[in-house]
């Protein structure tokens, strides 16, 4: 369905913001591409768009590519880039009568405006919409061409929860209609509530992929013990792999966490270690892991440093 | 390939699909395009309003006064009333103003400006009293000088007629119109192209428009044709006002006026194209604007003759497109030239029009 190989993108000779990417998007996935802020996901997705041409690597979407077939794949994409702001002027119709104008099939903007709940502002002007609006109507605009894939590049960034899960209904309604989908985002939840298949991306780079389960299955085990000490101990992470059960160890700033495929063991056991030891716990918490943690696995670092 | 996508949409739920021409797109931006002008206040201001007003402000500075009474003040002494007469023969009575004052009064009033000239009778003679640095005050005493010596009976060595002269056509309000046009064709094709443009790149909506299937050159097309219909308002509004207000007399035709307008129109859309197509913000777009402009607001004739530049830049300024504009506009409105006539300026005008475009088209960045 979408294809790329080999992807790289170098800037004006400086830098590398795409450095060897390969993807393969099936029909009807939705596939998302995670990553830091910077790691190269608005470069990729926008070679794919057919915005900017990469500097080497091959992309084929639907069978076609950007060099020969770029008319007509211009028809079968919609495309909502990373903060477009229509004009402020038009009303919500409006925008969306221009932009199906410029596909030679388009959906009907009744139909559009009610499948994403714009209807009541048909005749608001674009710039009295809040936020979550603007971003809908951003998305509308891509859907008025009736596409078979949809590009979203952070789809969700800077909205309020409900914003948020109102824009995950629509990605979900279009896949659903057999839609295929590809969105970058910074946003481990978002990623793992909405995508089938997710890229992690780090400087340029493809550091893991697979579905979200995969992935985090990936780090050791599906739960993550977490627990301070009083008084930090001198012993290697190394020394927490004893415990029964655990797949991999991370300290940080005084906290260590393990991970674990079955926490009610490796719990008992944990406490009598301490017990024995004579040490104290100051914290003990557990949570399933997330693709948080598989970022933070694989790279050492949070996905969003804020 | 070509068939597995018709496999898939079956697939998915039927829905409505519009199918759309090969002009819709193009059709679309265009409404947009006006809808979005017309709803930008500032738009109706500077294309419609600001012209307007600059001539009706101009046109009442510069307006041909009619003629001014010339003032005039007796001393009342001995002798006074005889000139007062003598002055009431005077074939000029209708600009006379004549007054007879005590000494002291007269002499005060004069000084203060009151009266332009003031009469002494001196036995069966007069005194003047007037003040060479004053126009007004050579100008009465002459005046009052030839009504006495005609009042008492002298006839002049040359026989003279006089006949009025001020119909339109001469005066600066009708030099003024046709150059306020133009810089108003500049001015709108220079803002309103390259403004649109850049504030769409730096918004993204270019981009996003890349990434339809629009097509550029309907983009362009849309943007131009948005361009001549505000031309065809702007180009009746402003020769209207002249025509109406001023009493203005147009002496060409009128297809001839509106082709002009249509070329200049698009040639400054197109060098406003140029200016806008690598700019990424407003600022340095509106820098360069200026310096493009500049030159055509001091020596392209808009509210005074180039005639004045030394006779050396000339050609150089007859170069420029809006001195092409202008002069087109003079000879047609003006003079009633016939669009054949005009030649020189018409080249310089499709050159400039045309290199413009050509290099725009070359350099635009759209993203």
């Amino acid at each position: 369905m979408v294809h790329c190989r080999e992807l790289r993108k170098t800037y004006e000779g400086k830098v590398e913001a795409v450095r060897g990417i390969d993807l393969t998007i099936y029909a009807g996935q939705c596939y998302g591409l995670l990553g830091p802020n910077g790691a190269g996901k608005t470069t990729t997705i926008e070679i794919l768009e057919g915005l900017l041409d990469a500097s080497s690597g091959t992309v084929e979407i639907l069978g076609l590519n950007w060099r020969e077939n770029a008319a007509e794949l211009r028809e079968l994409l919609g495309v909502s880039l990373q903060e477009t702001r229509l004009s402020e002027k038009l009303t919500v119709r409006e925008t969306l009568e221009l932009f199906g104008g410029f596909y030679r099939n388009a959906r009907p903007v009744e139909d559009v405006l009610d499948e994403l709940a714009l209807t009541e502002k048909a005749d608001a002007w674009v710039g009295k919409l809040s936020g979550g609006q603007k971003q809908r109507l951003a998305i509308a605009t891509a859907l008025v061409g009736n596409p078979r894939v949809l590009f979203l590049d952070e789809p969700t960034t800077g909205l309020d929860p409900q914003s948020r899960r109102q824009v995950w209904d629509i990605v979900r309604r279009f896949q659903s209609e057999g839609g295929t989908v590809l969105l970058t985002t910074h946003y481990m939840d978002e990623a793992e509530r909405l995508c089938d298949f997710i890229s992690i991306i780090d400087h340029g780079k493809v550091i893991a992929s697979g579905t979200p389960a995969e992935l985090i299955s990936g780090v050791g085990g599906h739960h993550r013990v977490e627990f301070a000490l009083e008084t930090e101990p001198a012993v290697a992470a190394e020394f927490w792999r004893t415990l029964p059960g655990v797949g991999g160890v991370l300290s940080e700033a005084g906290v260590t966490a393990l991970t674990v495929e079955e926490p009610h063991l490796t719990i008992p056991a944990l406490l009598t270690l301490v017990e024995q030891n004579g040490w104290r716990l100051n914290q003990l918490t557990t949570r399933q892991s997330s693709l948080e943690d598989v970022f933070v696995n694989l790279t050492g670092r949070r996905l969003r440093e804020d | 390939m070509i068939d597995e996508p018709r496999e898939i949409q079956a697939e998915r739920r039927v829905r409505t699909v519009l199918v759309h021409g090969r002009w819709t797109g193009y059709r679309m931006l265009l409404m947009a395009r006006l809808k979005e002008m017309f709803r930008e206040p500032e738009v109706i201001f500077w294309i419609f309003l600001f012209p307007i007003l600059l001539a009706l402000g101009l046109g009442i500075a510069f307006r041909n006064k009619p003629a001014e009474a010339v003032r005039i003040v007796i001393v009342q002494q001995p002798g006074s009333e005889r000139i007062a007469e003598l002055l009431g023969h005077s074939p000029d009575l209708q600009t006379l103003r004549v007054a007879v004052q005590p000494p002291a009064q007269a002499d005060l009033n004069f000084r203060l400006g009151k009266f332009d000239v003031e009469l002494v009778p001196r036995g069966a003679g007069v005194e003047y009293v007037y003040d060479p640095a004053r126009p007004e005050s050579v100008l009465a005493r002459s005046l009052a000088d030839s009504a006495l010596q005609a009042g008492a009976g002298s006839k002049p060595a040359v026989s003279t007629i006089s006949r009025v002269n001020s119909e339109p056509g001469s005066r600066y309000i009708d030099f003024l119109i046709p150059g306020l046009l133009g810089m108003n064709l500049m001015g709108s094709g220079m803002w309103g192209i390259g403004f649109a443009i850049v504030e769409m790149r730096q918004r993204k909506l270019l981009k996003r428009y890349v990434a339809t299937p629009m097509g550029r050159g309907d983009f362009l097309l849309a943007l131009a044709t948005s361009r001549l219909i505000l031309m065809i308002a702007e180009l009746g509004l402003v020769l209207g006002f002249g025509v109406v207000a001023f009493h203005m007399r147009v002496m060409g035709s009128w297809w001839a006026i509106v082709l002009v307008s249509c070329l200049g129109a698009l040639s400054f859309a197109a060098l406003g194209l140029l200016t806008a197509s690598r700019a990424q913000k407003i600022e340095t777009v509106s820098g360069i604007m200026n310096v493009v402009m500049m030159p055509m607001w001091i020596f392209s004739g808009i509210f005074f003759s180039y005639e004045r530049f030394p006779a050396a830049v000339i050609p150089l300024i007859k170069l420029l497109p809006l001195t092409a504009l202008n002069d087109m506009l003079r000879a047609i409105i003006l003079e009633g030239s016939s669009l054949s006539s005009q030649g020189a300026p018409l080249a310089v005008i499709c050159v400039w029009g045309g290199i413009s475009f050509f290099c725009a088209v070359r350099f635009f960045r759209w993203t």
